[in-house]
């Protein structure tokens, strides 16, 4: 039986330190929607999602109500578009019209965002992958939940640096087709490598082809919670701070995998996974910066930052294993800047720059995520800063990826606005030497030596 | 399944379990174990209940309950057991 003190414990969690479930997001194959006209193809999406997902946000409610922890969002991720439309698609505009299909079916189920606007195109790209991202900058600006991704390198193919090359422009004009939102587009463009197939955090979100027909993935959070257990503990060595955050991580998931669970039971859908990414909100002492600074860091940045995200992100996998039946995703600590108060802060401060932030990615985090940085950045520039990250990922057997925004009109120093969860951000300083010559050779970087494991 | 636990926080006051305990027996739920503690000077009370025989759906109790809660001056939460005990015990 329980006790009242961990009764308690479990209420403070969730009242004072936002012990949250981040996402239960559903994941819908549409590889049975494919038809050669358009309108068939529209119709069998939107009734597919809707037939599955009709219930998703009421069950989410449901559950919050009754397991009194908070259950932040509800969305649907889908089958790449790419890969189901290139024989409906003729255009541009036919994706286009997907996009906002998609939007509709979103908006017709009560999700805030549908993932699965997307293109796995790490060794080439199909006529229909490129169409698909060509049309990128104006399904963004036309509909309002899509949100995108495209996958452009894996550690078993290497890189494909003409797709690299792509998304330079097309994040510029997505940014551009956005600049009345202050570029908000490109908050929901991800530009990954070594994709997973089962993340429910967006905006990389899609329903891998490896997947089941339908399928429950759930996201954990609770920064603050670990926050708050780690300032029980101050001053005491490693192996006592490495236990705390594994015992924390291991309650926050259990919470995960219980609503994963019944989430998974209500609505007739197989549970996938759980993802044990920390994931920070705006929200003052939700912050994995927190977290950081907690261990002993005047201000994320500082040397030691790297090997204190390394372990934060460790432990909280180590925690989090036990806890669950089966773990996926990206997991691993998020540190998106503009979502992370404690993130704005350093980089304010001048703590936290965005090569210090690469750094971090390579042990942790899921890569430069919500970076907001002078709007006249040169495609090619934007493309270096891709296939830096892709690299750093494909080398270290990882998921990686980037996720900037070229704010429109504004220049270091200024603050942006985009509202909600995704925060606010200073535009930072970008490396202004050129690399222009180096993107665009054209090609691929091959696979590394250590991917050849037959 | 039907276990719950209900959490009372806040200002001590005399009739809190009176009113509580009334309520729960209206709705045909069992009291299994109550106690209480007082943490860093507030006054918390915990029940588990079996709600099996109650005929009222259980998002109902809660919304009644916390407003209850409101009633009285403190803040009661019904739970569903399962988040304490998957999070508590391996």
């Amino acid at each position: 039986m329980v006790s009242i003190l961990e009764v308690h414990e479990t209420n403070k969690m969730i009242e004072q330190e936002k012990l949250d479930v981040r996402t239960i997001t559903l994941g819908i194959s549409l590889l049975d929607c494919g038809d050669s006209n358009l309108d068939a193809l529209s119709q069998n999406i939107y009734k597919k999602i809707l037939r599955l997902a009709k219930t998703l946000v009421a069950t989410g409610k449901e559950i919050e109500l009754e397991y009194g922890i908070p259950i932040v969002n509800t969305r649907i991720s889908v089958t790449p578009i790419a890969l189901i439309a290139g024989s409906a698609c003729r255009s541009e505009g036919d994706f286009v019209s997907i996009a906002r299909t998609l939007d509709l079916a979103a908006r017709d189920t009560g999700v805030n965002f549908i993932g699965g606007y997307s293109a796995l195109v790490s060794k080439g790209m199909t006529p229909a992958d490129e169409t698909l991202i060509r049309s990128i900058p104006l399904a963004l600006s036309s509909t309002e939940r899509v949100c995108c991704s495209v996958n452009i390198g894996s550690t078993k193919t290497g890189i494909n640096m003409d797709a690299v090359l792509l998304m330079g422009t097309i994040i510029k004009e997505t940014a551009s087709a956005t600049r009345e939102n202050n570029s908000l587009g490109c908050a929901k463009l991800v530009v990954f490598c070594n994709a997973p197939d089962d993340n429910p955090f967006m905006a990389g979100a899609f329903h891998g082809v490896s997947e089941a027909d339908a399928v429950i993935n759930v996201g954990v959070s609770g920064p603050g919670v670990i926050r708050h257990a780690l300032e029980a503990v101050r001053g005491e060595n490693f192996e006592t701070l490495c236990e705390t955050v594994k015992r924390t991580a291991f309650k926050v998931t259990r919470a995960g995998q219980l609503v994963a669970q019944v989430a998974s039971e209500r609505l007739g859908i197989p549970f996938g996974i759980v993802d044990l990414s920390l994931a920070p909100t705006p929200v003052v002492g939700d912050s994995v910066a927190g977290i950081l600074e907690e261990m002993g860091l005047e201000s994320v940045g500082a040397p030691g930052t790297t090997a204190a995200l390394a372990l934060l992100n460790d432990h909280v996998k180590k925690g989090g294993i036990m806890a669950s039946s089966f773990v996926g995703g990206l997991s691993g600590a998020f540190i998106p800047v503009s979502e992370d108060q404690g993130m704005i802060d350093a980089v304010l401060r001048g703590s936290l720059t965005l090569e210090k932030l690469e750094a971090m990615t390579s042990v942790s985090s899921v890569g430069l995520d919500m970076i907001a940085i002078p709007g006249d950045t040169p495609a090619s520039t934007i493309s270096g800063i891709i296939a830096d990250e892709a690299a750093i990922g494909m080398i270290n057997q990882k998921t990686t990826a980037v996720r900037l925004i070229p704010v429109m009109d504004k220049n270091v120093g200024e603050m942006v606005e985009f509202g909600g969860l995704l925060g606010h951000a200073p535009v930072q300083q970008v490396n202004t030497f050129c690399c222009s010559d180096f993107i665009s050779r054209g090609g691929r970087i091959p696979a590394p030596i250590h991917s050849f494991r037959n | 399944m039907n276990k719950t636990i209900i959490t009372v926080v806040g200002k001590d006051t005399v009739g809190i379990i009176a009113r509580v305990c009334t309520y729960l027996a209206d709705n045909q739920v069992n009291i299994e174990d109550i106690s209480q503690t007082i943490v860093q000077g507030y006054f918390n009370m915990m029940m588990i209940a079996d709600i099996g025989r109650s005929q009222k759906p259980f998002s109902e109790m809660v919304t009644e309950l916390e407003n209850l809660g409101e009633e009285i001056g403190v803040r009661i939460r019904c739970m569903r057991e399962d988040i304490f005990t998957k999070m508590h015990r391996i």
